[in-house]
C-alpha cells in the first residue's frame, strides 16, 4: 500500500514539502484553510534581497506540482489523533483522512500592531504596517497621506512585536530588518524626493546579500538609519506622525515628524498551531513555535515519531530558508517511512 | 477568707501586664507630636468620645466587620471578646452581692466561686439576685466556650469560616493562645469541681459538679484546678504585650486616637507603633492579597506588620506590595496597611535624593478654557484614550484645554507611594501652579493615579477635579452626549486607585450600561483585583507581575465578555499585554458609541490653542 | 602603561577614555544584586525617549545604566536624582527591566560614594 502523508498548511513550506514528497512517490494531502495556496507570500509584492516578485516565486514553487498531491482547501484542521501506526486528521468541515506521517507547515501569523497602542496603529491614519505597505505596492496604490499628499518623510520602525517582552514576544523575527531596507528602497524608488528613516535597535543583516542591500540603501538611496526604538507616537494637526525616540548614538531624545509611519510587524506563532500541538501531545511548544527534537541535528523532527515540522511554524524564517527547510523535511519524512 | 496563694499567678501577671502597658503607652504618648497630644487630650472630653465608645463596642466587642465577612467567624470572635468582657462585668457585679459593694481586690470577683459557696439558691432559680447572677455567669461561660469549640474547629476547617489560609503563628503567639484557650475550660472545671463539693454553682457548673463528684475524687482536684485557672490567666497576661493579643488594649486606643483625628506623619511614629500592635493577626488579609499568586505569601499585610513590629522588616518585604488596598478594605481593625507600607519605605528610601531644580518656570497658558484636560504620563502611552477624550470634548461642545498634550511632569503619586514624600510634594507644588494658572473651573484627568493625588493632596482652590469616567457620566446626564447601545457584552474592571482609592464605582458603570450589556464578575467593586501593573509595587519581577495579571484576567474573563472595559491607562496596558481579551477604556467605548452632534452644543471656540 | 607611554614619547589623555580596569565595579554589583534586571538592558533607548524628566533635562536611564556597568559612577547620584519615578519607562521597556526599582537601588548604592 502506498504511503500517505498529510501536510498542514499550503504556504511555501507546505507546497515545497508536498512537491518533494510526491516526487519520492508518496501520496500527499495538502490541507489549506484558505481557498488558494501560497500563504503569506500571496500578499508579498517582492521578496528580498533581489526583489523577486512574490507571485513569480509562488508560480515557480507551484509549477510542476506532481499529480499525487491532492489539495484539500477551505479546511481548517481541528483534530489530530495518533492511532497505532497512523494518524487521523480531521477538519472543521467534517473532512477526515488517515496518514502514515504528518507535517506541520502551518507557518506564522503577523503581529497585530494594535497591540502596541503607543505606536498609534488603528488610531492614527498615517500609521501603517509593513504588510499594508506591501499590499499598497502590490495593488499599485500610490503612497499618499490622508490629505492626498505625497509624504515628504517616511519612517520605518523595526522590531514591532518582536524582541518585545511587553507583548510576550522575546524572539527576533529575522526578516523585518531586511524587509525594512527593501521597502525603504521601494518607497524611495516611488518617491525619490522623500526622506526615509529606519529606526532600529540592531540591524540584523545575516543573510546572503542582505548587507549588500543595506549598503545599497545608503549609497544609492540615502536612507538614514537611526539607532533608537520608538517609545510612542502622536499626531499633529496636519495628520503627521510625531515620533519620540532616543538617538542612542548621540545620547539625545529625538522628536521627528513623518508623513507616513511604517511598522515592521514581526512573526508570531499561529494560535491554532499551539492548540493542535497540544491535542497531539507535543510538549515542546514553549512560546507557541514548535520546538524540533533537536535544533541542530533534527530540525524537522519533533519529539513524536511521524510528526514533522517545515517552515516558520518552528520559528521565523525567510522564504528561502523556508523552502530549504521544506525540502529537508520531505527527506526526513521519506527516511521515516523507509522509502 | 478573701485570699489564697493560688491567686498569685493571676494577680502578679495582671500587675505585670498593667505595668508594661503603662510604660508602653506612656512612651507612645511621649513620642506623639505636640499638636497630636493636644488633639488626643481634647477628644477625651468631646462628643466624639461617645462615637468612639460605640465604635469600640461594635468592633472590639461585637466584631461587626468580622460578621460581615463571615457570620461564623464573627460569632467566634464575638464570643471570646464580648463573652469575656461580660464575664468580667457580671462577675464584678455578682461579687458585690457578697461583699456589700466594698472595693475588692481584682482577684476576688475572678475567683468568687472559690471564696463564696452560696447554697441558698437552686441552680435554676433565676429570680433572686444571687440566682440570676449564677445563672447568667454560667450562660456567659457557655457562650465563651462555644467560641472556643469553633476556634478549635477553625484550625482544620478554616474554609467554614470563609478563610482559605490561616495565619502561621510564631512561638510566642502559640503560647499565648494556648493559655487563652485553657483559661475558660479551666474556669469551668474549677467552678464545677467546687460546685460538686459545696453546691452553689449555676445550671452548668452544678450539674457538671454532681457528675464529676460521682466519678472523681473532687476533694483532691478542686484546689489544683483553681491553681491551673489562675496560672493560665497569669501566663496569658505575661505573654500578652509581646503577642498578637496586645491588640485587645491597643485596638481601643487606636479607635480613640483615629477618631481624635490623628494620622500617621511623614515618618512612622507612635501612631504607626500603635497600629502595628492593634493587628490581631486574624489573617483575614491573607486570602485577599494577590501577592500569594506571585509566590510572595510572606508579604501579605499580617506578616508585613508582624515583621515591622519585631523590627525585622526588610527592604524587599516593604517593596513587595502593589498598594491595591484590598487588605485595607478587609481589615476588621481598620489598620492603615498602606500607610504603614509607605512609612516603612520612607525609612528605607530616606537617603534617596531627588533634585527637580531643572523644572524651570513654565510658559503661561495663554488660552482660557472652562475645562483643563490632563492625560497623565501613562495616558501618553494609550493614545486611544486621549484621542477618545478629545473627540468627546469636541462632540459635547466643551471649551477645553489639553494641558499636557506635549507631555508633563509626573503628578507625584508614584514618588509618594515609594515613601519619597518630600520629592512628591515638589512635583505637587509645581503642577498646582501650572494647573491653577489655567483659571479653569474643572480639571479632568484620564489617570486614576493622578486623580487620587489631585483630590487627596493638591490644593486647587476653586477648581473641581474629576476622573474622566465621572465627567463623561455628567456629560451624558446633562444631555451633552447621547450614547447608542450596542450588542457588546462587557465586563468592567475597577482600577484600584479609582475604586478603593477614590470610591468611584457607579459612574463608569452608569455610562457603560448605556453602551453595552455589563456582566459583573465575582471580584468587583471594593473587591476588585489589581491588574498587576501597579506603580505602588517596587520589588516584583515581570514574571511575578504577569502571574498576577493572568490571575486577574482569568477571573475577569469568566463571563466571556467581548470587551474588558477599564478606566485606567495602566490597567489597560497591563491587561492588553496579557492578550486574552479586547481591552478598552470607558472613554474609548463612549467615543465609539456616541451620536455625533452635527453642530457643537455651544458656540465657544473649540479649536485647541 | 602610562609610564611606558611617556617613555616612548606619547602622553595619553586619561579623561578621554573609560579606564575600565581602574574603575570600581562594586556599585554595579550591589545594584545588580538588588535589581537583577539591570543586566537585561539592551540600550534600545525607549526609556529615554519616553522619559518625563527628559522633556526638561538631559536625564537618560539608558546612559545611566551604561555608565554604571562601565564603572563610571562619579556622576550617577546627580543623574538619578532627576527621575520622577513616573513609571513610563517601565511600561515601554522591551526587556521588562524594573526601571523604577533600578533607579531607587542606584540612588541608594551611590550614597557611600557621595559621603
Amino acid at each position: 500500500m502506498p504511503k500517505h502523508v498529510i501536510v498542514i498548511g499550503a504556504g511555501p513550506a507546505g507546497l515545497e514539502t508536498s512537491a518533494n514528497l510526491a516526487k519520492l512517490g508518496i501520496a500527499v494531502t495538502l490541507v489549506e484553510k484558505e481557498e488558494s495556496t501560497g500563504g503569506h507570500v500571496k500578499q508579498w509584492h517582492a521578496l528580498f534581497p533581489a526583489l523577486l516578485p512574490g507571485t513569480e516565486a509562488l508560480d515557480a514553487i507551484r509549477k510542476g506540482m506532481p499529480e499525487n498531491v491532492r489539495v484539500q482547501n477551505k479546511t481548517t484542521v481541528t483534530g489530530i489523533e495518533a492511532v497505532n501506526n497512523y494518524f487521523t486528521v480531521s477538519g472543521h468541515n467534517g473532512w477526515q483522512e488517515k496518514a502514515d506521517a504528518i507535517v506541520f507547515a502551518t507557518g506564522f501569523q503577523l503581529f497585530d500592531a494594535r497591540r502596541k497602542e503607543e505606536y498609534g496603529y488603528g488610531i492614527y491614519e498615517n500609521v501603517i504596517t509593513s504588510a499594508d505597505l506591501e499590499e499598497m505596492f502590490a495593488t499599485g496604490k500610490s503612497l499618499v497621506n490622508r490629505h492626498g499628499n505625497k509624504p515628504e518623510r517616511i519612517g520605518f520602525v523595526h522590531c514591532v512585536g518582536s524582541r518585545d517582552e511587553k507583548v510576550n514576544n522575546l524572539h527576533c523575527s529575522k526578516v523585518c530588518c531586511i524587509t525594512a531596507v527593501k521597502q525603504a528602497i521601494e518607497v524611495k524608488q516611488m518617491l525619490p524626493e522623500a526622506e526615509v528613516f529606519c529606526f532600529y535597535m540592531d540591524l540584523r543583516m545575516f543573510g546572503r546579500h542582505y548587507e549588500e542591500l543595506y549598503k545599497e540603501a545608503q549609497e544609492k538611496y540615502n536612507i538614514q538609519f537611526i539607532r533608537g526604538r520608538l517609545s510612542e507616537s502622536a499626531e499633529d494637526q496636519d495628520g503627521n506622525i510625531v515620533l519620540k525616540v532616543e538617538d542612542t548614538l548621540l545620547g539625545k531624545p529625538l522628536r521627528i515628524k513623518a508623513g507616513l509611519l511604517v511598522l515592521m510587524v514581526g512573526m508570531e506563532p499561529l494560535a491554532g498551531t499551539k492548540s493542535l500541538a497540544d491535542k497531539l501531545g507535543l510538549t515542546k511548544v514553549p512560546d507557541g513555535f514548535i520546538q524540533p527534537a533537536d535544533e541542530v541535528l533534527q530540525s524537522n523532527f519533533t519529539e513524536l515519531p511521524g510528526v514533522f515540522v517545515a517552515g516558520a511554524c518552528s520559528g521565523p524564517k525567510s522564504v528561502s530558508d523556508t523552502l530549504a527547510d521544506a525540502r529537508s523535511a520531505a527527506l526526513a519524512v521519506a527516511g521515516f517511512l523507509k522509502l | 477568707m478573701t485570699f489564697d496563694l493560688f491567686v498569685l499567678p493571676f494577680f502578679l501577671g495582671l500587675l505585670f501586664l498593667l505595668a508594661v502597658l503603662f510604660i508602653k503607652y506612656s512612651r507612645w504618648i511621649a513620642m506623639m507630636s505636640g499638636p497630636d497630644r493636644v488633639k488626643a487630650g481634647m477628644a477625651l472630653f468631646s462628643v466624639g468620645m461617645l462615637k468612639t465608645m460605640w465604635e469600640v463596642f461594635l468592633e472590639s466587642l461585637l466584631h461587626r466587620k468580622m460578621f460581615k465577612r463571615n457570620p461564623l467567624l464573627g460569632y467566634m470572635h464575638m464570643s471570646f471578646a464580648l463573652g469575656w468582657f461580660l464575664l468580667i462585668v457580671m462577675g464584678n457585679l455578682e461579687s458585690r452581692v457578697y461583699s456589700g459593694g466594698h472595693i475588692n481586690p481584682p482577684y476576688y470577683p475572678i475567683f468568687l466561686k472559690f471564696f463564696i459557696h452560696d447554697k441558698r439558691v437552686l441552680p435554676f432559680e433565676i429570680f433572686t439576685l444571687p440566682g440570676f447572677f449564677r445563672f447568667t455567669m454560667d450562660l456567659i461561660l457557655l457562650f465563651v466556650l462555644s467560641g472556643l469549640v469553633l476556634a478549635i474547629f477553625k484550625r482544620t476547617r478554616s474554609r467554614w469560616f470563609g478563610m482559605k489560609r490561616a495565619t502561621k503563628h510564631n512561638k510566642l503567639d502559640k503560647w499565648a493562645i494556648t493559655s487563652l484557650w485553657l483559661i475558660f475550660p479551666m474556669r469551668l472545671l474549677a467552678e464545677s469541681f467546687t460546685a460538686g463539693l459545696y453546691k452553689g454553682g449555676g445550671f452548668i457548673t452544678n450539674s457538671l459538679g454532681s457528675i464529676f463528684d460521682a466519678v472523681l475524687p473532687l476533694q483532691y482536684l478542686a484546689y489544683p484546678a483553681w491553681w491551673a485557672y489562675s496560672t493560665m490567666l497569669g501566663v496569658f497576661f505575661v505573654t500578652l504585650p509581646w503577642s498578637r493579643f496586645m491588640h485587645i488594649p491597643t485596638e481601643v486606643m487606636l479607635i480613640y486616637l483615629r477618631n481624635a483625628g490623628i494620622k500617621q506623619g511623614k515618618y512612622p511614629g507612635s501612631f504607626a507603633e500603635l497600629e502595628l500592635r492593634a493587628c490581631p493577626r486574624c489573617g483575614v488579609c491573607i486570602d485577599v492579597c494577590q501577592m500569594n499568586d506571585a509566590g510572595l505569601n510572606g508579604s501579605t499585610a499580617v506578616y508585613f506588620i508582624r515583621a515591622l513590629r519585631e523590627n525585622r522588616a526588610e527592604v524587599q518585604l516593604n517593596s513587595n506590595c502593589m498598594m491595591c488596598g484590598r487588605c485595607l478594605e478587609a481589615c476588621p481593625v481598620g489598620i492603615d496597611t498602606l500607610g504603614l507600607r509607605v512609612g516603612a519605605r520612607s525609612v528605607d528610601n530616606i537617603m534617596v535624593a531627588s533634585d527637580f531644580s531643572y523644572l524651570l518656570p513654565q510658559p503661561s497658558v495663554k488660552r482660557k478654557a472652562d475645562v483643563v484636560y490632563f492625560a497623565g504620563c501613562m495616558g501618553h502611552l494609550t493614545p486611544g484614550v486621549k484621542n477618545a477624550m478629545q473627540k468627546i470634548f469636541k462632540n459635547a461642545g466643551v471649551n477645553y484645554n489639553f494641558i499636557d498634550k506635549d507631555g508633563s511632569i509626573c503628578c507625584g503619586r508614584p514618588l509618594k507611594l515609594a515613601g519619597l514624600k518630600d520629592a512628591a510634594s515638589k512635583l505637587t507644588d509645581e503642577n498646582t501652579l501650572k494647573i491653577l494658572e489655567t483659571r479653569a473651573d474643572l480639571l479632568v484627568t484620564s489617570c486614576p493615579i493622578c486623580y487620587k493625588i489631585f483630590s487627596d493632596d493638591y490644593k486647587l482652590k476653586g477648581m473641581q477635579v474629576m476622573h474622566h469616567s465621572v465627567y463623561i457620566d455628567k456629560l451624558v446626564t446633562e444631555g451633552l452626549l447621547t450614547l447608542q447601545p450596542s450588542a457588546l457584552r462587557a465586563v468592567y474592571h475597577d482600577p484600584c486607585e479609582l475604586g478603593r482609592g477614590s470610591g468611584i464605582y457607579l459612574e463608569p458603570r452608569n455610562v457603560l450600561k448605556q453602551i453595552a450589556e455589563v456582566a459583573e464578575v465575582a471580584e468587583h467593586g471594593v473587591n476588585s483585583l489589581c491588574c498587576g501593573g501597579s506603580i505602588g509595587e517596587l520589588g516584583m519581577n515581570s514574571t511575578q507581575r504577569n502571574t498576577i495579571r493572568d490571575g486577574a484576567l482569568k477571573m475577569l474573563c469568566e463571563p466571556q465578555p467581548d470587551v474588558l472595559v477599564t478606566a485606567c491607562p495602566l490597567c489597560k496596558k497591563t491587561f492588553d499585554s496579557g492578550n486574552q481579551v479586547a481591552v478598552k477604556d470607558i472613554a474609548e467605548m463612549v467615543a465609539e458609541s456616541m451620536t455625533i452632534n452635527r453642530q457643537p452644543v455651544n458656540n465657544k471656540e473649540l479649536v485647541e490653542a | 602603561m602610562e609610564k611606558k607611554a611617556r617613555q616612548f614619547g606619547y602622553t595619553i589623555t586619561r579623561d578621554r577614555q573609560i579606564d575600565y580596569d581602574a574603575n570600581k565595579h562594586d556599585i554595579s554589583k550591589i545594584v545588580a544584586a538588588a535589581e537583577p534586571s539591570l543586566n537585561l538592558c539592551i540600550s534600545c533607548g525607549t526609556c529615554s525617549a519616553t522619559c518625563s524628566a527628559a522633556l526638561f533635562t538631559d536625564f537618560s536611564l539608558r546612559h545611566v545604566i551604561l555608565l554604571l556597568r562601565r564603572g563610571e559612577t562619579s556622576g550617577l547620584a546627580k543623574e538619578v536624582a532627576k527621575c520622577m519615578l513616573c513609571g513610563k519607562c517601565q511600561l515601554v521597556c522591551p526587556r521588562n527591566v524594573s526601571t523604577r526599582n533600578l533607579i531607587i537601588q542606584i540612588s541608594k548604592a551611590v550614597i557611600p560614594a557621595q559621603l
